[in-house]
């Protein structure tokens, strides 16, 4: 069984779909890249797997971890393990990230009738995991990404789900906003949490990140659809070409 | 913003309502009933002296009509302004007692026993309440300290309360505190000797006590030189009470180098989701900083009530005074918070510190109405506002009232304000973290009062926290 099954999913805003059937099958190990044009409806398909109420899906099946994805609360896929790193994070003021990470990290162990964790052993966790995505101490201390900087934010992001270890991560443009060497350590912080039993859907518009964390598939969205899927020599190609070919093509055949 | 809706119509966790056997005057007032009231409590004669010239005047005054405060009319005739409680308990065990209050209660943490006590249990000799009083009384004797009801006060020490008594809340002060003045049910009084620093919270004690307190709540606290003292009121029980009007008055007095930190919880019943039978608190509360180098520092955390008034003030009388006001006032379905606090800078280098945060659900209206006065002899006076909102869905609002009065060139007056909402992104955000959105409110509310709740004593802060986190608790799921 797959991790993730998506079968002719539509879905968007009140009286509007985004999302015009889309066919997707993520299997454990996997990295998928998603890429498209500004407005194809990229970060819509993440909210509507995380289960934004803003949203709505109107036909098709998502299956996770073998429930129907639909069945379950956005803080049940949370718990179920999975992670939608934001493309624009959301502050949260008066909350020390490292209490919210606490919280977060409780709930998930509450969710799977394990005992909380204790203070010691999840500051131990923290520092692990601010090394492996080299993250400042400081920024765990203050309040969830209040007046941190647009790299602090993202940077945060991948910190997030360092710690929540989950098994399937939705990165909406993680790398846009770095500077290069933060691109660079976010790219090693993605890499070392792949292991053959999670997978990642990793939206982006730039091949500089596909360098660093290889994708196993490439897809390009436009109109709310998969209008093509390739290897990771598809990213090159746009790269190279835009999409302006894409768009003929999709055209063409419709 | 549906899950936001059915937090804010979460209804009260219910008190109760005690059906206590009273010894009562009859409905109604004039000079008879106060002095009656009077001659029941066996006061001195210049008490009832007060009392009656505090009732002339109150006949003279006319009822106060502030913008966010319209409320039924008050008939003043038909309230019973004087009734002894008799504690008979009502129940033989706990599973007498509604569950959904003994519930409310484990939320908050509050003992088994004491449970026992609020909600009207007959308890074991061990927790005789008597006996808890008496050791407790032992040991402040021992230091000189005076801590008893205030009528006790008015008969075992007459002196300390014709000497202080009105001294900062004058009984003409405003139509209710003159009201209080003319019929004050009861209350407690605190005298603290020179030098000497209370080594307990006063009345946490007393929490079971206070539980049963009257309409008319007159308290007295006098620090004496060098002393300390940090009192507490009320409890984040619930509390029913069959009284609409609650007219409190506190008055703080500190000597030279004294400092008293006065905290309280206010949680009576604040109606139903129309606000009908919600209290009424209509409360003056204020503090003189007398002598130089003294301080007195107010933190409240004001959750029922349908609509509360209330300005903790403090007139910094001495050089290098220090005043405070920490608050946290939370609304929701009709309830109304007109809150906030009075600053008066009379003496050299007097420093003051406001930090206000309110917080609006549902249709609830909060309020903060300030005012810094510097007068002209107050050089170098030092005052910090801070005043914050936070909305919680889109009926509810929040409205800011600071005045400011400068008479002096050398003081410094600065204000800060914020409004922020809970937006369904935040909770988004939280929820993809596996946070649900009750738990998501309570931490970003938790973190927002921040400030005010390190202000309080450590346990009242404990349980101030979880009652926000009850009070906007909703059927979520
Ligand atoms: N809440 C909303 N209300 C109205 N329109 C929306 C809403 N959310 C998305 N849209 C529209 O849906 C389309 C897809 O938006 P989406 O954010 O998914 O694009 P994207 O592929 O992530 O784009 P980008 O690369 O710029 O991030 C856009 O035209 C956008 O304006
Ligand atoms: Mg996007």
């Amino acid at each position: 069984m797959a991790l993730l099954e998506i079968k002719d999913l539509r879905g968007g805003i009140k009286d509007q779909d985004i999302i015009n059937g889309i066919d997707l099958t993520v299997d454990r190990g996997e990295v998928h890249a998603i890429m498209g044009p500004n407005g194809s409806g990229k970060s819509t398909l993440g909210k509507i797997l995380a289960g934004h109420e803003e949203y709505e899906e109107t036909g098709g099946t998502v299956r996770f971890q073998d429930k129907d994805l639909f069945e379950l609360t956005p803080e049940e896929r949370a718990n179920e393990g999975m992670f939608l790193a934001f493309q624009y994070p959301v502050e949260i003021p008066g909350v020390s990230n490292a209490y919210f990470l606490r919280a977060a990290m409780n709930e998930r162990l509450k969710y799977r009738g394990e005992p909380e964790i204790s203070a010691g052993a999840f500051r131990r966790l923290l520092n692990e995991k601010m090394k492996q995505v080299d993250m400042d101490p400081e920024l765990a201390r203050r309040p969830v990404n209040e007046d941190f900087s647009g790299g602090e934010k993202k940077r945060n992001e991948i910190f997030h789900m360092a710690v929540l270890e989950p098994t399937l991560s939705i990165l909406d443009e993680t790398d846009s906003g770095l500077d290069i060497d933060a691109m660079r350590i976010v790219a090693h912080g993605i890499n070392q949490q792949r292991t053959a039993d999670n997978a990642m859907i990793v939206i982006t518009h730039y091949q500089r990140l596909l360098d660093y964390v290889v994708p196993d598939y490439v897809h390009v969205m436009y109109q709310g659809r998969i209008v093509k899927s390739g290897r990771k020599e598809l990213a090159f190609e746009l790269e190279e070409k835009g999409y302006e070919w894409i768009r003929e093509e999709v055209e063409a055949a419709g | 913003m549906e899950a936001i809706e059915t937090l804010a119509q979460q209804e009260y966790k219910e008190g109760w309502v005690t059906d206590i056997e009273m010894e009562t005057a009859p409905p109604g007032l004039n000079e008879d009933i106060i002095r009656f009231i009077s001659a029941k409590k066996n006061e001195p004669a210049f008490l009832l002296e007060w009392r009656l010239k505090a009732y002339r005047h109150w006949l003279t005054m006319k009822e106060p009509n502030w913008q966010y405060m319209a409320y039924p009319p008050v008939d003043y005739q038909d309230i019973v302004y004087y009734a002894a409680p008799k504690n008979t308990p009502q129940y033989n065990s706990l599973d007498e007692v509604d569950p959904e209050l003994l519930e409310t209660y484990d939320k908050l943490g509050i003992p088994l026993e004491e449970q026992k006590v609020l909600a009207g249990v007959a308890v074991d000799a061990v927790f005789d309440s008597v006996s808890v009083h008496t050791t407790f009384k032992d040991k402040l004797a021992e230091l000189s300290i005076i801590f008893c009801s205030f009528s006790e006060a008015a008969q075992e020490h007459p002196d300390l309360v014709e000497k202080y008594l009105g001294t900062v809340v004058p009984y003409r002060d405003n139509f209710f505190a003159t009201l209080n003045s003319a019929v004050f049910s009861d209350g407690s009084f605190c005298y603290i000797p020179p030098g000497v620093r209370c080594p307990m919270e006063l009345s946490t004690y007393f929490r079971i006590n206070t539980a049963g307190t009257g309409q008319f709540e007159r308290t007295l606290i006098i620090a004496d030189e060098g002393s300390y003292v940090s009192y507490l009121e009320g409890c984040t029980a619930p509390m029913r009470d069959e009284n609409q009007l609650h007219a409190a008055v506190v008055e703080l007095v500190a000597l030279k180098d004294a400092q008293i930190k006065y905290s309280t919880v206010q949680n009576w019943y604040p109606g139903n989701e129309e606000g009908k039978g919600g209290v009424y608190n209509f409360v003056t509360k204020r503090g003189a900083c007398k002598g130089e180098n003294s301080k007195i520092s107010w933190t409240q955390v004001e959750t029922g009530s349908a609509i509360t008034w209330k300005y903790p003030s403090v007139i910094l009388q001495g050089d290098h005074s220090i005043g405070e006001f920490y608050s946290v006032a939370l609304t929701r379905n009709k309830q109304v918070a007109d809150t906030g606090t009075k600053m008066i800078h009379v003496g050299k280098n007097s420093r003051s510190t406001v930090v206000s945060k309110g917080i609006s659900a549902g249709n609830g209206q909060n309020v903060y109405r300030g005012r810094i006065q510097v007068l002209k002899k107050a050089d170098g006076a030092r005052n910090y506002t801070q005043c914050d909102s936070m909305l919680i869905g889109d009926r509810c609002g929040a409205h800011t009232f600071p005045y400011i009065d400068v008479g002096n060139n050398s003081a410094s007056v600065e204000h800060e304000a914020s409004t922020a909402r809970i937006s369904e992104d935040q909770l988004f955000y939280c929820k993809t973290r596996g946070i649900s959105t009750e738990d998501a409110i309570s931490m970003i509310i938790n973190g927002f009062c921040k400030e005010v709740f390190q202000e309080l004593p450590m346990e009242f802060a404990v349980e101030a926290k979880k009652l926000l986190g009850i009070s906007l608790e909703g059927s979520v799921g």
